[in-house]
């Protein structure tokens, strides 16, 4: 696999705005489930957006990502940041990419996963452990094809899903592949 | 708020889930948590609804479905399951079809502090297959229980796995 060297590059500094945390939004929320507009990146709405995101991100214990619907905004946008999980092989650091789409995807992986707009139930689900995706870099629009594999594959099409309207929800491997989770003391 | 334990059990047939839920919906039922599952061609379904019918209306209510059924309604109280912190498992069994397979391996789980929220069985031809979401205290220790757990798969000659299921966050 070949790292993509300008996205490994990339941090929100480059957006060279002010960011917010925001408050993430959780199901029901009729915003998770609407498919996402495309945006232009050079918008600095969106450029502050992108900021906003990463901000959220870092202050959200365990985080690897979150997406603008995630934050009430229905548009393809989102940031990813798998460097500190252990089940990462190779990645990106930190990024934001806009309009994403999956060109390639192979070798289907079943795992367990939660979210922070779903906090009450974790889920199986299948996805490819290797993709290709192409998007926008927020600010400058540069297009980038990023092959990714293992963990920040698999958090890439959780993302692109919530751009989509889709949670983890709509993808569980079966009936019994929904697990509350634990309310502790 | 009055919430109803409800089972049903019945001759599986298309429609029955349908027929069911319109008559707890016509009772004003809400359903809450359930379970549904085809048992050796029987379905069962397991039900905790909201909402203030009586049970004995219930029940009932439910009695004409048609075909055999077996139907019970108990009220329960809203108890809201609080744990303290743990680790997800998934322990599966599978071996030849032996007395007391299940009683004994869970047996082993509840000795080491487990909690069982799911559990499935299956008895296809001679094969007995278990599988159960396991929950074992953050201090559990999960090797000795790995060790008691291959005690039992020597004594029924069966394959017992232990495996993490920890939920990744995205
Ligand atoms: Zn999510």
């Amino acid at each position: 696999m070949s790292v993509n060297e300008r996205l490994l590059a990339w941090t929100e500094v480059e957006l060279g705005v002010e960011s917010a945390v925001l408050d993430v939004v959780t199901t029901p929320a009729t915003v998770l489930s609407t498919p996402g507009a495309d945006v232009d990146p050079a918008d600095p709405r969106i450029v502050r957006l992108a900021a906003d995101l990463v901000a959220t991100m870092r202050v959200s214990p365990g985080c690897v990502g979150l997406a603008a619907p995630q934050v009430g905004e229905s548009v393809k946008v989102f940031c990813v940041d798998v460097s500190q999980h252990p089940k990462t092989r190779d990645h990106h650091g930190t990024f934001v990419l806009c309009n994403v789409r999956v060109l390639e995807s192979s070798r289907n992986e079943k795992a367990r996963e939660g979210c922070m707009s779903a906090p009450d139930f974790t889920g199986d689900v299948k996805r490819a452990s290797r993709v290709v995706v192409r998007g926008q870099l927020p600010g400058t629009g540069e297009e980038v094809t990023v092959e990714a594999n293992a963990f920040e594959a698999r958090a890439l099409q959780h993302e692109i899903d919530h751009c989509d309207g889709y949670l983890f929800l709509d993808r569980v491997a079966g009936a019994h592949a929904i697990h509350a989770r634990k309310t502790y003391l | 708020m009055t919430l109803h334990a409800i089972t049903l059990v019945g001759h599986d047939r298309p429609g029955i889930i349908a027929e069911a839920t319109g008559i707890l919906g016509s009772l004003g039922l809400n359903l809450d948590d359930s379970t549904m599952t085809l048992l050796r061609g029987q379905f069962a379904m397991t039900l905790i609804c909201d909402g203030e019918a009586s049970a004995d209306a219930i029940e009932s209510a439910l009695q004409p479905m048609t075909g055999p059924l077996a139907v019970t309604v108990r009220e329960v109280p809203d108890e809201r399951t609080t744990s303290t912190p743990a680790t997800s498992w998934v322990l599966s069994v599978h071996g030849g079809d032996r007395p007391g397979i299940v009683s004994s391996v869970v047996s082993r789980v509840a000795g080491a502090g487990g909690n069982i929220t799911d559990l499935t069985t299956h008895l296809k031809g001679d094969l007995y297959l278990l599988v159960a979401e396991v929950d074992l205290p953050a201090d559990a220790d999960v090797e000795a229980l790995r060790t008691a757990l291959g005690v039992v798969a020597d004594e029924f000659a069966v394959g017992v796995t232990l495996n993490p299921v920890e939920a990744d966050e995205l």
